[in-house]
């Protein structure tokens, strides 16, 4: 009798160790584990790649009063390149503010409609357009910045250029208000619907919940939501490239031309020597972006932190 | 018979359907003022919903369907003109889980008030609305050096307290309990009962219970259903000593339920 429950226990035994299931239990977790860890090794690569290049150059040789003070950038100036990026920074950081102003009561407003007062089928609609929208190719905003927005600013503000600020302002504005909208929905959706239910049985009208309890209960995560737009306003290329006008300036109007960092990388990288002082520079561009859409982000997400603390 | 100013409550053949689910069937009950009523019953039977439908927050679900009609203190609440906030104010609710809003003591207690007065009152007369409110409930000395702290750090007792202090500064004449003890220890719930006991006379009191223990030491009149329908109305000491249907008799005793 012992000795046959003894035999079960060690059959048992092997066949944990040995199964093909047990195998396969190992493999996926070396696979998961390989996927989890590879953002982290990715983001690790890019930066010390972009690094590499834009780092040293900009720790040794680079003119940092000329960098940051400077609306000059000459870099292909045979007698004496300058370098100054103080007009780029005020293009991607115009274009940028006014695709908050743009993107911030859209995506908000959409964000309020579909978690507070669509239901059922208007709420899965919406949802499907809103990814839809999100996920249209920049190349096409920059298109419809070209061809649409353009004569009508011409048009509609009696302006020699339609490619400006103003154009590339609300370009960016309407792609980043999707996914501003997806996660300021999802701050939304993250408020216990208690408090709704405690709101209106004390007698407060739904418009009174969203603004008196849902909308303060949310606001760290809207606020991440904000910050992650900016985040994506200063990353992006193409569509600003094709409706800012891409003219070194700094800008007093909105119905000025300017130029974005990103498209200045985008746009001189390919005609540089590679190794070239030129090319170093547009790496050392390329370094600042990283650093400030890497703080953009960290402080969103130190900011969602902040709410599950409470 | 009593008069008609005897009851807070009534309701009249009130049938309820949560989509095709029938949930309550011709429940005609009259709650009398004043006193504290229980509902007691197994899971499912109704109670709640019943409940829930006095001050019509059943109404969030979006696909319930009411026949019938629930007077409170001779009024139809269930009526087309009637503004749900005004019912609200007049019919205060208590949940099973506490649920202060996550802002401070101070602004929970003014919620509903600043709801219902379009005037704002000197800072001096809010500080004296939050004083009273948080006296009556006996939380005043716990909490009155922190007014300004969140509401849900509190322990769960002083926030299920808290959630009664709220409605009170509005002049509420109907207080819903829905199992406002089943998330407390034996002690809070104790505390909290003594509370509730009161609030008796000042506010008409309609409490759900499953705790049969709870019911019979907590209310003046009981009320048992089963399966949606009203089986007994009855003084609790009467209901408990001796029930008039089986059915009764079998829940209070611990036969189902």
């Amino acid at each position: 009798m012992s000795a046959t429950a003894g035999k079960g226990v060690r059959r048992l035994d092997a066949a944990d160790r040995l199964g093909r299931s047990w195998w396969i239990d190992q493999i996926a977790r070396v696979l998961v584990f390989v996927g989890g860890i590879s953002a982290i090794v990715f983001i690790v690569a890019i930066f010390v790649f972009v690094a590499s290049w834009g780092l040293g150059f900009a720790l040794t040789e680079l003119d940092w009063g000329e960098f940051l003070t400077s609306p000059r950038w000459r870099p292909t100036s045979e007698s004496n390149p300058t370098y100054g990026a103080l007009a780029l920074m005020a293009g991607t950081a115009s274009v940028t503010g006014l695709a908050m102003l743009v993107a911030v009561p859209f995506s908000l407003g959409a964000a309020i409609f579909i978690s507070e007062f669509a239901s059922g089928k208007t709420r899965e609609l919406l949802k499907i357009a809103v990814e839809l929208l999100a996920a249209i190719p920049s190349v096409v905003w920059g298109f419809i910045g070209l061809s649409i927005m353009n004569p009508l600013i011409i048009d509609l503000f009696n302006v020699p250029v339609g490619l400006n600020v103003l154009n590339a302002g609300v370009i960016l504005g309407l792609m980043a208000a999707p996914i501003m909208t997806t996660i300021a929905e999802d701050a939304l959706k993250a408020v216990p619907d208690t408090y709704r239910e405690a709101a209106e049985a004390m007698g407060a009208t739904r418009l009174q919940v969203v603004f008196k309890v849902v909308l303060p209960t949310a606001k760290n995560g809207l606020t991440a939501a904000v910050l992650l737009g900016v985040g994506r306003g200063f990353g992006e290329t193409m569509a600003v490239l094709m409706a800012s006008g891409h003219s070194i300036n700094l800008p007093t109007s909105p119905f000025d031309s300017v130029r974005a960092l990103t498209a200045t990388i985008a746009a001189e990288l390919g005609e540089t020597a590679q190794g070239s002082e030129h090319y170093r520079v547009l790496f050392t561009l390329g370094v600042f972006l990283f650093l400030v859409t890497f703080v953009i982000n960290l402080t969103a997400d130190l900011v969602v932190r902040g709410i599950k603390k409470k | 018979m009593a008069e008609l100013a005897d009851y807070a409550i009534q309701s009249r053949d009130l049938n309820l359907w949560y989509g095709d689910f029938q949930a309550l069937f011709d429940v005609n009950l009259a709650i009398r003022r004043g006193i504290i009523t229980a509902m007691i019953g197994p899971s499912g039977c109704g109670k709640s919903t019943f409940l829930r439908s006095v001050n019509r927050i059943t109404e969030r679900l979006g696909y319930v369907r009411t026949t019938g009609s629930i007077d409170v203190l001779g009024q139809d609440i269930t009526a087309e003109v009637v503004e749900l906030t005004q019912v609200r104010k007049h019919v205060g609710m208590v949940f099973q889980r506490p649920n202060p809003l996550p802002l401070s003591i101070r602004k929970n207690i003014l919620f509903a008030y600043d709801l219902h007065h379009a005037e704002r009152p000197s800072a001096a007369q809010r500080d004296e609305i939050v004083e009273k409110a948080l006296r009556q409930v006996l939380l005043w000395d716990q909490v009155k050096d922190d007014l300004d702290g969140k509401a849900t750090t509190l322990s769960l007792e002083a926030q299920q307290k808290l959630c009664i202090a709220r409605l009170l500064p509005v002049k509420p004449t109907v207080l819903l309990m829905d199992e406002p003890c089943s998330a407390l220890d034996p002690e809070a719930t104790a505390a909290v009962e003594e509370l509730i006991w009161d609030l008796r006379g000042e506010y008409t009191i309609l409490i759900v219970t499953h705790n049969m223990a709870q019911a019979r030491r907590a209310s003046d009149e009981c009320i048992f259903m089963l399966m949606g329908k009203v089986l007994e109305h009855s003084e609790t000491a009467e209901m408990f000593v001796n029930p008039a249907k089986k059915e009764t008799a079998d829940y209070i005793e611990g036969r189902y339920g």
